[in-house]
């Protein structure tokens, strides 16, 4: 029998699993005797990034200190409904992390205070009265949404049947918004605001509007089967796994009608719907329609919160307005300085699995770095 | 008093009022067309198009905009030479789909028929 003739191999998972337990041995070992203590590696940011980056330190044997900013982990994900491209639970993903970050110590409701520099490390002081002393500091401060009533044209804060992507979620995921109507006839998607729009002040595209214009639209479609449901688009930008099928089902499956064309103004109609004017560029026409809603897909713009933190780090913005990598193909991960590491979307736009996997990739090289150091 | 310039109708297309029979029609008898993305390939490689303006691309996009005519005007330029059909990257069966077209008007006897319009511009 196979089990006889070969003698017992030690798989990846087996010496995994007993480094788990030695190192479980070494934290309870750390309790009881107090100069043992393992290394603290500070992560600004409680988003994905943030909390995959804290479960990967963890696991390599390191005490991650997480700060967050919110009274909640989860960040942007967490106040989302659904996930492209399967149309998973984001609650479920945030909840899955949390649970495996149970060991790290996270402080919720938390700013940075100030940081300094040491001769081999940082002194962070927390706004809640914690001084914490790292070699390495993880930035996953991530983005922020554009606000979208900059584009005045489009009547956000103006007009009440207009919200945005993330209104829209709130609603999904069971909020109360009274601008959305009880059975609309006619709803329209604007892709791009604040999005590959110089004026704007964002002349980058933020990846993920596309795909999630798509999505919800298909999410409106169920909910309300008998509206019409528009997407103004400028360009469809659906690279990512499984988005190309995503199109096809909403053309297909859900009658969703696709105008390339950028809404140039939206106005109020006598009744409260509002119309919105474009330009039909495949027909080269313009081109009007009256909607019972409308949502504008805010792009991802850099955190503001950011520009304090990065000048007491001496970080650099990048010429797109994110926080500058040391090189943008071979370590977009490493800043600039010296043990300051940056994952997520501070450093531009990302969809929920590149930040993941980019949280991973900068716990390793967070990793990397403090091994060499020693 | 003449002063040089007139009012012209407006071209611009109203999504409320156009008449979309036509078009649930076009999706009854080729599902596919739904999933036209418009790149215009189908144009590019038509035989008929150098000739007489045919654009299948232009077709579908006027009947989704309720312009039935400029549809049915153009599509008389078609010979069915099913070149379309082979370049089209999301294999809509647009030879079928122009066929059916022409012969769900023929049926109404519109006096629409096919190719009778290219023979004369050749």
């Amino acid at each position: 029998m196979a089990t006889e003739q070969s003698p017992k191999v030690s798989t990846p998972r087996d010496i995994r699993k007993e480094e788990r337990a030695q190192r479980k041995a070494q934290r309870q070992g750390a309790d009881a005797a107090p100069e043992r203590k393992l290394e603290q590696v500070i992560i600004i940011g409680g988003g994905i990034a943030g909390m995959e980056a804290t479960k990967q330190l963890l696991s390599l044997g390191y005490r991650p200190v997480l700060v967050e900013k919110e009274d909640h982990l989860g960040g942007h994900v967490a106040s989302w409904n659904r996930l492209f491209p399967d149309m998973g639970d984001a609650q479920a993903i945030i909840s899955t992390l949390r649970e495996e970050i149970m060991d790290a110590t996270i402080y919720l409701s938390t700013e940075i205070s100030f940081c300094n520099r040491l001769r081999d490390g940082y002194n962070v002081m927390l706004s809640n009265g914690v001084n914490v002393l790292a070699r390495a500091i993880l930035m996953s401060t991530g983005f922020t949404l554009f606000p979208a009533a900059k584009k005045e044209e489009y009547g956000y804060g103006v007009y009440d049947r207009v919200i945005t992507n993330a209104d829209l979620e709130n609603w999904f995921n069971g909020g109360d918004d009274h601008r959305i109507p009880s059975s609309p006839k006619a709803v329209g998607f604007v892709h791009c605001v604040g999005s590959r729009d110089l004026k704007a002040g964002n002349p980058q595209c933020s990846k993920v509007c596309c795909i999630t214009a798509i999505k919800q639209a298909i999410e409106v479609k169920e909910k309300f089967p008998e509206a019409e449901v528009y997407c103004f688009y400028m360009d469809l930008r659906l690279f990512g796994k499984k988005y190309e099928d995503f199109y096809i089902r909403a053309q297909r499956d859900f009658g969703i009608h696709f105008i390339r064309g950028r809404v140039s103004e939206v106005s109020e109609t006598i009744n409260g719907s509002v119309q919105v004017k474009a330009e039909d560029t495949l027909s080269g026409r313009p081109i009007k329609v009256v909607l019972d809603m409308l949502v504008l897909m805010a792009g991802i713009v850099n955190n503001p919160d950011n520009a304090g933190i990065a000048k007491q780090l001496s970080l650099e913005t990048d010429t797109d307005g994110f926080l500058r990598s040391a090189d943008n193909i071979l370590s977009i991960t490493e800043s600039p300085r010296k043990g300051i590491f940056l994952a997520g979307a501070c450093t531009g736009a990302k969809t929920v699995p590149e930040t993941v996997a980019e949280a991973r990739s900068a716990a390793l090289s967070i990793h990397n770095y403090l091994k060499n150091l020693q | 008093m003449n002063f040089g310039f007139s009012l012209s109708p407006s071209s611009a297309v109203n999504l409320d009022k156009i008449d979309l029979s036509l078009y649930h029609k076009m999706e009854e008898i080729e599902p596919d067309v739904r999933i036209c993305i418009g790149c215009g390939s189908c144009s590019a490689t038509c035989t008929g198009q150098p000739f007489s303006g045919m654009s299948l691309r232009k077709v579908i996009l006027a009947i989704q905009r309720g312009r039935e005519n400029e549809a049915r005007e153009m599509l008389s330029g078609c010979m069915l030479c099913g070149k379309c059909t082979m370049v089209c990257p999301r294999g809509i069966n647009t030879r079928h789909l122009i066929l059916s077209m022409c012969r769900y008007w023929d049926g109404e006897d519109h006096g629409y028929n096919l190719m009778n319009e290219v023979e004369v511009k050749i």
